[in-house]
């Protein structure tokens, strides 16, 4: 079996005929696993996660699993690199990919939006009615946002004035919208839920965009942080050394600001402790938790927020036979929500799910790292990376001491790699 | 189990040591017992240095280049020998087993 699928490997290889493989000419002998139809691999959510276990899914079984990618959205627009849409160094259009690129794999494409599954059934649903069969079911839905703690912005008017834009797409473009109209000397306030929350450094970046941007065009306005937080969350030194040198009078950041409301007309924020603070371009990141389709059908027990898995599948310990990667999880300690780590989350159950549905045995010794970086202003970057390990006796992942850190300092040579990682990324999920 | 699984992975660092020493880039003789481990420790590079070390972009690609290279700069990055913006703290990550098994999984690919 080994040695079959390894020269079938070899063979492509040798022949150079890589792009064959999304011809289905090697449909005939890749049709069958054992004597049966293809196994059926559904994955939702072509996003960091999502995408990249269905393209590797498909690459790693070389089309002998069938993978159908279910996703609402008509293209992707990455959340990394959005904030310098919202500072003006970058356009929509540099952070945007089409889909398309995972036809070569033979990944199945379904534009729609999935609303549940029948675990006994094994069906995913969708709004139209249709019904998708699965042997394993992939969810990599992202983050949703607990609006239920914000009754102030319960409205899609309140919505669209205070705005969240940490769903990258035409709010990032709005909440630049809202920058570009502001008048100089103007106040935006960016508040920070508690952590655990999407992207822990991005606030801090974006904060930064703006002040940058303030720099270049409005000089008398201000930036203010209202962060729930005890502390900065991430890259602390790197962050207060932007905010006391290059932005020190633009940039004033504030830790411990609970919020109990938002008034989307006057534009300020009920704190739970002291004076309301009004801003003139208000960006609230309201509290989050998994997405929709984990969070509303039994996935996420873990606080009634985020979903517990196994770390060597990434099989729900609550719903066999589903999968869940990315912003989704109640991350193991020191791991990140962040775009990298779902994209490496989406490598190690690819290879789970293959060897499952092949009946090889599941690497016993799977490894994630993650990198953020974060634009300082329009060139200069910082980083934090770190190396994870899968712990057999306390059934997690732990960081491996001495690996991973922080740069130095916010350099230039860093934003060249920090565009460069976006694009192999990019790449990775979806070329 | 648990032992079974090391020595698959001690046969594939065997097997992984033979076929550098020799800079055999042609197939193998025989399968490495685990191909599968290198295969998904190198998809880790992936984020940065592109799809089986296929870079896009301006970090370089891994793909095709002599697994005792990759092995030695790893070394180096790890010993503070090379200049690195990250690859210092990254590879301090992993064994030396784990690099050798990567570095020949990527020596294999297509450049
Ligand atoms: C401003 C900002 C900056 C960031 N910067 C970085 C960074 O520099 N580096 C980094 O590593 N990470 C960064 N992140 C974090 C990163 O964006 C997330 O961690 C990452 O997107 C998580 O991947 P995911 O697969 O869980 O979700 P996503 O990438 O959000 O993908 C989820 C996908 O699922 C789709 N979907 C959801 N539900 C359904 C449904 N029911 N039916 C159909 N489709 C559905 C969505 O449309 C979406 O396309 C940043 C985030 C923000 C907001
Ligand atoms: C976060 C991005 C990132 C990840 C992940 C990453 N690298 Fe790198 N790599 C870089 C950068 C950036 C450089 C250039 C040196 C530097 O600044 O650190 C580099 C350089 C290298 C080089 C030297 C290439 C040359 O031609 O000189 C090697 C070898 C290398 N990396 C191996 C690896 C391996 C093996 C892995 C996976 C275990 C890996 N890298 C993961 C970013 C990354």
């Amino acid at each position: 079996m080994q040695n079959t699928s390894l020269n079938r490997r070899n063979f492509v290889k040798a022949a150079g005929a890589v792009s064959l493989v999304g011809t289905g000419i090697f449909a005939s002998g890749c049709a069958t696993v054992g004597g049966v139809a293809k196994p059926k691999v559904v994955v939702v959510g072509a996003g960091f996660g999502g995408a990249t276990a269905a393209k590797y899914i498909a690459m790693w079984s070389e089309q002998g699993i069938d993978v159908t990618l279910v996703e609402r959205g008509d293209n992707f627009v990455s959340c990394p690199m959005s904030n310098l849409v919202v500072g003006g160094s970058s356009n929509l259009g540099n952070i945007s990919v089409a889909y398309g690129g995972l036809d070569k794999y033979g990944v199945r494409r379904v534009k729609g939006e999935a609303t549940g599954f029948d675990a006994t059934a094994k069906t995913l649903s969708l709004a139209d009615g249709t019904k998708l069969p699965y042997d394993r079911l992939i969810l990599s839905p992202g983050i949703d946002f607990m609006y239920e703690t914000l009754p102030g912005l319960a409205t899609g008017e309140a919505k669209n004035r205070v705005l969240a834009a940490w769903k990258a797409g035409p709010e990032t473009v709005a909440l630049r919208n809202q920058l570009t109209a502001m008048k100089d000397g103007g106040v935006y306030a960016i508040h920070i839920p508690k952590a655990p929350y999407r992207c822990p450094p991005g606030p801090y970046e974006r904060a930064c965009q703006v002040a940058w941007y303030f720099q270049q065009a409005k000089p008398k306005s201000k930036v203010l942080i209202l962060d729930a937080n005890e502390d900065v969350v991430s890259k602390k030194g790197l962050f207060m050394k932007a905010w006391n040198g290059q932005y020190k009078g633009l940039i004033e950041y504030r830790n411990n600001q609970e919020i109990q409301d938002v008034d989307a007309r006057t534009l300020s924020l009920k704190m739970s402790f002291g004076e309301d603070v009004k801003a003139d371009v208000l960006n609230v990141l309201p509290p989050m938790r998994a997405g929709n389709i984990a969070a509303m059908n039994g996935l996420n027990n873990s606080n009634r927020r985020w979903c517990q898995v196994d770390w060597l599948t990434y099989e729900s310990t609550a719903v066999p036979g589903v999968h869940i990667l990315g912003d989704s999880l109640q991350i193991a300690p020191a791991m990140p929500k962040s775009g990298h780590m779902a994209n490496q989350h989406g490598k190690v159950c690819a290879a789970a799910v293959v060897a499952l549905l092949t009946g090889e045995t599941v690497n016993q010794t799977p490894m994630v790292a993650n990198t953020c970086y974060s634009f300082i202003d329009d060139k200069n970057v910082v980083h934090v990376a770190s190396v994870h390990r899968y712990d057999a006796a306390q059934k997690t992942m732990v960081t491996v001491q001495g690996a991973g850190g922080l740069s130095a300092d916010a350099n230039a040579l860093e934003g060249v790699y920090a565009n460069s990682w976006a694009k192999n990324i990019w790449a990775d999920m979806l070329a | 189990m648990k032992s079974l699984h090391s020595f698959a992975r001690t046969a594939a660092f065997a097997a992984t040591f033979a076929a550098a020493s020799a800079f055999a880039q042609t197939a193998p003789a025989s399968a490495p017992v685990d191909k599968h481990l290198a295969r998904n420790l190198a998809a880790q590079c992936a984020n940065c240095h592109g799809t089986n070390g296929k870079s896009v972009a301006e970090v370089p690609s891994l793909a095709g280049v002599p697994a005792n290279v990759t092995i030695q700069k790893m070394k180096d990055y790890r010993d503070g020998k090379l200049p690195a913006t990250i690859m210092h703290q990254l590879a301090k990550g992993y064994t030396d087993e784990q690099v050798a098994l990567i570095a020949d999984y990527l020596s294999k690919q297509p450049k």
